[in-house]
């Protein structure tokens, strides 16, 4: 019985290897070498990490970033619990419909989407075509290249991830709980803020993270409607490496924002199990 | 419960979110439209000669071709090695074992600039750079995660005294495996793999680092048109985009009904 458990476990092992192979290979290995960079290129030592303090330049991009993440963060997740709320509290036929919008919104392609933005925000766009015709403005709204078009590409990529955290940690709620609360006298807004929503706060950590995480990282919608204007790491990443071919301040970078990012993840696998959040991902 | 008057309010206000959620993606269509030759909302007038572009234009159908090999390849990959690993550690099931699958999980979570970067610098020395083979092996290990992911929810609803039984009844490894296990976790292997697929067919930020001319997949060409702002062929292409997704979405949806009907419920 212990050999064959045994053995169940040997080919276990031999049937991970190929995948943790080619994941050691290909990618660790690789960005070892990014890390790695980061202290010798152009010289050894911490000259790229310095640059942070000496360079008002990169401090700026830092911020811009920080700035534009945090303020994603919060608008996502709070349109994100306003949707998690609605969904766990409709009938069945409705919340279908809505899972369903937000999957599409989801599987839509990034560029599809910074491409109907690009349409609807421009200065001739259908937005701002709208506003003037109904005589609400006389000079169109700046939406583009500029912070306010960015966040509002990043709000709307980001809020599917939001719900789906929140979601999953609203559907565990013993709806006895609230019930008690309602019969021990609480009224319907004190049962929400001093009940309901200190339940769902690790749904709410777990989904602000997520959404910081991805944002931190984000490339494809800042770089297209900053329209060159608003720098955030991930571009400024590409630029070194693409055109000016400074590898040791994209490693730096780079390196920063990994630990950034897997700092971030520890903190939430704290909150949620992380295949909660993952797993109900895409499914 | 009672339905209070401010959880009726969320409840609109959640609709009207869902819809800016997914409203925003549909301008491209009269845009698609327009019978100008710059991109521009058609005013009365609409022509489909943005689409005849489309599917006439060498490079937009060289693009989409080579973005179907790629998404093809690399989902077959993918979807080979995730599933093969879901079973592994699924077997294995130890705390070791969930620390190599948290590991695994890392291509998902790390920012694709950094992938691109650290792929980039991977493949200029191996010559890998504008080649089939470079994208494939990239998007091969961005996609395997998500297999790994819709493969172990797959297991966590499969008993496994199915098997052992299997092996006692003197079934070998390969045959249980064929006929046992692999048929009953057919619908996460089925959504891993349209999950790999779309996953490589949308990617864009390891694509930008990895190809220059020879291989121009079809979010390339997408950011191009994108970038330069001019052409409505790309407004076209978005909603031929659109249309797939959304084709892929309901071959997802059945499956996953599916397979809640069938299985225990698991997806």
């Amino acid at each position: 019985m212990n050999g064959s458990k045994l053995r169940r476990i040997g080919t276990g092992w031999l049937l991970v290897l190929p995948f943790l192979a080619l994941v050691l290979a290909l990618f660790i290995g690789p960005i070892i070498n990014i890390l790695w960079l980061s202290v010798t290129d152009p010289e050894p030592g911490l000259g790229n990490y310095a640059a942070l303090v000496t360079s008002d330049n990169l401090a700026g991009i830092l911020w811009t970033t920080i700035r534009i993440c945090v303020i994603t963060t919060v608008f996502s997740v709070v349109f994100g619990y306003s949707i998690a709320y609605a969904m766990v509290h409709v009938a069945q036929g409705s919340r279908n419909r809505m899972l369903s919008l937000l999957l599409v919104s989801f599987w839509i392609s990034v560029l599809v989407r910074t491409f109907s933005w690009l349409m609807l925000l421009g200065r001739k766009g259908l937005v701002n075509e709208s506003l003037v015709n109904i005589g609400i403005i006389t000079q169109p709204i700046e939406f583009m290249r500029n912070e306010l078009g960015v966040l509002i590409g990043m709000v709307h990529y980001m809020i599917p991830y939001a719900v789906l955290p929140l979601l999953a940690s609203m559907q565990n709620i013993d709806t006895r709980v609230l019930s008690a609360s309602r019969s021990l006298g609480a009224t319907g807004p004190q049962t929400f803020w001093r009940v309901y929503l200190p339940l769902t706060k690790p749904g709410l950590v777990a989904a602000a993270l997520l959404v910081f995480i991805l944002s931190l990282g984000f490339y494809v919608t800042p770089a297209i409607l900053g329209g060159g204007k608003v720098l955030m790491v991930a571009e400024y990443i590409s630029v070194q490496i693409l055109v000016t071919l400074r590898w040791g301040t994209a490693a730096m970078l780079a390196a920063l924002m990994l630990f950034g990012v897997l700092a971030l993840l520890f903190v939430m696998s704290r909150f949620m199990k992380l295949s909660a959040v993952f797993g109900g991902a895409k499914a | 419960m009672k339905k209070s008057l401010s959880s009726t309010l969320n409840r609109y206000w959640a609709w009207v979110l869902l819809l800016f959620l997914v409203a925003p993606a549909l301008i491209a269509i009269p845009v698609s439209l327009t019978p100008k030759r710059f991109l521009s909302m058609p005013k009365g007038e609409y022509s489909l000669q943005h689409f005849q572009k489309l599917f006439t234009s060498e490079e937009w159908i060289s693009s989409f071709w080579q973005s179907t090999v790629i998404g093809l390849t690399a989902a077959a990959f993918a979807t080979a090695l995730g599933t093969l690993c879901a079973i592994g550690l699924w077997r294995v099931a130890s705390k070791r074992g969930e620390v190599v699958r948290a590991f695994l999980l890392l291509p998902l979570v790390v920012p694709p600039i950094i992938s691109a970067m650290a792929f980039y610098r991977l493949m200029v020395p191996l010559g890998l750079i504008d080649t089939y083979a470079g994208l494939i092996l990239a998007h091969t290990v961005l996609a395997a995660p998500l297999v790994l992911i819709t493969v172990s929810a797959s297991l966590a609803g499969f008993d496994p005294r199915l098997e052992q039984a299997s092996r006692n009844l003197g079934a070998s490894n390969w045959t249980t495996m064929r006929r046992v296990i692999l048929p009953s976790i057919r619908p996460g292997v089925l959504a891993g793999a349209i999950f790999a697929f779309i996953a490589s067919w949308d990617e864009i930020v390891v694509t930008l680092f990895l190809s220059k001319f020879a291989v121009y997949t079809l979010p390339r060409r997408m950011w191009n048109g994108i970038r330069e702002n001019t052409d409505p062929t790309v407004a076209a292409a978005a909603v031929v985009l659109i249309a797939i997704t959304l084709v892929f979405f309901i071959i997802q949806a059945l499956n996953a009904r599916r397979s809640r009907n069938t299985a225990s419920g698991e997806t």
